[in-house]
């Protein structure tokens, strides 16, 4: 899996080179690079210490289990695995932005794939009807939590504590006891399960890569017509280059043939679900960085009384995450539920919320909140997804595996408690 | 404490002013629940002008520019802003006024850069999407308009910028605006010596350009250096308003503490009607 080492490496500074850009005084690859690097040394790591963690985790994988670890098989399946638990992650990163919590969605997800099951097997309802059923489902449970947290100024917390324990109940009963609810729709199925065509997934490769590329010389030609400091074209187009090679390669190895007996069913391309997840990145990052809500919600993180006083509707905003990322957990339950052909009264218990939680503040989104993007919840992700991955495969007990995680966590949240307490001496030095 | 009062109780010096007050309040009351806060305050503040509000802890200060930015309502009396009588129910509103406050434990994001913080509440927007390029052009034109050249750049966040600096980025939001009337609640109280100099040669840049200015303060040193007019608060009353050259340092003091110094203030009557309110409505 030496294409995937490379991608980690290499996107170290595609990514967090993004806002090194835009401070960047200087023009030019070296100027960028320098205050890139100024920025580390002011304790804003970003998802620096992701990357690395994901490079290095890789590489012992690779080192230990050559064949069974690093095959295209195991690649794709490793995107499969993951995407619920980055889907979370993701509607987790807006309530963590505020520096808040929430501790229902995983079972946010049972209940929004059991209700999404409901709808398709039980009531033999046609699947768009059914996957509405599921996302409003998530709204509803949002609006609830946040207008608890956000009007009544109960701590989160405590709401999504309760949530937690009573959505719980509410799948069991949803589901009646010991039994679960298949799902066979086949567009449901092939959500989490199947490939794209071959070219399907070259053309979705071209266009991410395309799209990125316009969007970020219009982003040069904006700020030099005004005037502005900018990065210089040759970084736009580097970071352009990088980012092409990495999904170049990465879809080059998809597209293999992967199947363990090719003569019987064929497997290759880019997995369903990767489609879904990047646009999920794409929209939600646009939300975030690029709207005037997505500023408030960091604003509020920051300082809500300073946000208070500048005029924005803390609460609104408050109550507006909690709905985005119940909406989200109902997603990633349609996403349990189409790879495991149904809901059970466990689907989104257990360690899903957590690992969802692990992969945001693994990510680099801070606990503490206004600090963390989308992109963190998908590095994050892969981080959780290869350890318990590459853990099983060493045929490690579940108990090792979750000791293992619980330290990652650990030191990642250390690394946010750190960098915070390193920016702060060096910001009012 | 009910009827607007029409005649000032402060002796305000008309012979010198030409121009009409930007502000005006007059007779204005102010309450929570059984504790008079304010008493038919009267308050002139003019374009071009710095005016320092002073008084003791507890005199009404804050609460009296909440009220002016909307924050709080009063309960009675006039409030006149560019001639014409307005109703102030909310920040919104005086933000639309031209009325900018400037607080004392500043109000910044320390997570947002320095051109996301001027913005803060009122990005530019265009198509949906955040007008990042012109809201950096008009930040850093605001910056170099008011003289600012301490900061490195206009990108880096707040979090790392000294105390001068900060309240630099505080006030640079208030005038980003059009905005009229500034109104900054202690600016100088957490700096040193040399970003204390910096900040009140900020304010007065401020006042130059034709805004009106209030400064409330506790430092005399920064009233007599910096405002043009004083008004003294004492126990929900305007003691006085005038002019800092017609009035010397003991005075203002003797003002603050006791709400009387020679033929200005406060009347006795006057003291004990303020008292005496108090103890009626509790």
């Amino acid at each position: 899996m030496t294409d995937t080492t490379t991608t980690t490496r290499d996107d170290g500074p595609a990514a967090p080179d993004d806002e090194a850009a835009v401070t960047g005084r200087q023009k030019g690859l070296s100027g960028t690079i320098g205050s890139y690097l100024d920025k580390l040394r002011g304790g804003d790591v970003g998802s620096l210490p992701a990357l690395l963690g994901l490079v290095v985790l890789v590489g012992v994988f690779s080192a230990l289990r050559p064949t069974s670890f690093t095959n295209a098989f195991n690649f794709a399946n490793l995107i499969n695995q993951s995407a619920a638990v980055i889907v979370i992650a993701m509607g987790l990163v807006f309530v963590l932005l505020l520096g808040e919590i929430d501790l229902s969605a995983g079972f946010t997800a049972g209940t929004g794939g059991a209700v999404m099951g409901i709808v398709v097997t039980r009531q033999d309802q046609p699947w768009p009807l059914a996957v509405a059923a599921g996302l409003a489902t998530g709204a509803v449970i949002g609006a609830c939590i946040g207008l608890l947290v956000a009007r009544l100024g109960i701590p989160s917390f405590v709401v999504t504590l309760a949530a937690f324990l009573g959505l719980q109940g509410v799948l069991l009963q949803l589901i009646g006891e010991g039994g679960s609810i298949p799902v066979r729709d086949s567009t449901l199925i092939a959500l989490n399960n199947s490939t794209l065509p071959v070219w399907l997934g070259w053309l979705l490769v071209a266009s991410v890569v395309g799209g990125y590329a316009l969007a970020a010389v219009r982003h040069e030609q904006k700020r030099r017509a005004s005037g502005l400091v900018t990065a210089g074209m040759q970084v736009v187009l580097a970071k352009a280059l990088v980012l092409g090679v990495l999904l170049v390669a990465a879809t080059a190895y998809l597209s293999q043939e992967r199947s363990l007996n090719p003569a019987l069913t064929s497997i290759k391309g880019v997995p369903v679900v990767v489609v879904l997840l990047v646009a999920l990145l794409v929209v939600l990052t646009f939300v975030l960085q690029r709207t005037a809500f997505g500023r408030h919600v960091y604003a509020v993180g920051g300082n809500a009384e300073a946000a208070r006083r500048s005029g924005i509707d803390v609460k609104r905003v408050r109550l507006i995450c909690f709905v985005i990322c119940s909406s989200l957990a109902t997603v990633a339950g349609l996403l349990l539920a189409s790879r495991s052909n149904g809901i059970t009264p466990s689907t989104g218990g257990a360690e899903t919320l957590l690992y969802a939680v692990g992969a945001a503040v693994i990510g680099g989104t801070s606990l503490f909140g206004g600090k963390g993007k989308v992109s963190d919840a998908v590095l994050g992700g892969l981080v959780i997804a290869v350890i318990i991955n590459g853990m099983g495969l060493l045929n490690q007990p579940a108990a090792v595996v979750f000791m293992v995680t619980g330290g990652v966590l650990l030191i990642a949240a250390s690394v946010d408690a750190l960098s915070r307490k390193r920016a702060t001496a060096s910001g009012r030095a | 404490m009910t009827a607007p009062q029409p005649v000032p109780t402060g002796p305000t010096d008309r012979a010198r002013t030409s121009e009409e007050p930007l502000l005006q309040l007059r007779g204005v009351d102010k309450h929570f629940g059984a504790v008079q806060v304010l008493h038919g305050v009267d308050l002139d503040v003019y374009p071009g002008e710095v005016t320092a509000l002073v008084g003791d802890n507890g005199a009404g200060k804050s609460t009296l520019i909440k009220g002016l930015a909307g924050i709080h309502v009063f309960d009675s009396g006039t409030y006149t802003f560019d001639g014409k009588p307005v109703h102030v129910t909310g920040p919104k509103q005086a933000n639309a006024l031209g009325i900018e406050v400037v607080y004392q434990d500043l109000a910044l994001c320390d997570n947002l850069d320095i051109v996301h913080n001027l913005f803060l509440g009122r990005e530019l927007t265009k198509g949906g999407r955040l007008d990042e390029a012109e809201m950096e052009k008009r930040a850093k034109d605001t910056l170099d308009g008011l003289s600012v050249r301490t900061v490195k750049s206009i990108r880096q966040t707040v979090a790392s910028l000294s105390g001068g600096q900060r309240q630099t980025v505080a006030i640079a939001r208030s005038v980003l605006w059009n905005s009229r009337l500034v109104i900054l609640d202690e600016p100088t109280a957490a700096l040193g010596v040399a970003q204390t100099e910096q900040v009140l040669k900020l304010v007065r840049r401020l006042a130059d350009k034709g805004l009106a200015v209030v400064l409330i303060s506790h430092n005399l040193n920064d009233v007599f250096e910096v405002a043009d007019r004083v008004a003294v608060l004492y126990m929900g009353q305007m003691a006085a308003q005038v002019r800092l050259a017609d009035v010397d340092r003991n005075e203002v003091v003797q003002l603050i503490t006791s709400g009387r110094s020679g033929s200005a203030g406060l009347s006795a009557a006057q003291k004990l009607a303020a008292t005496g309110g108090k103890e009626e409505s509790r």
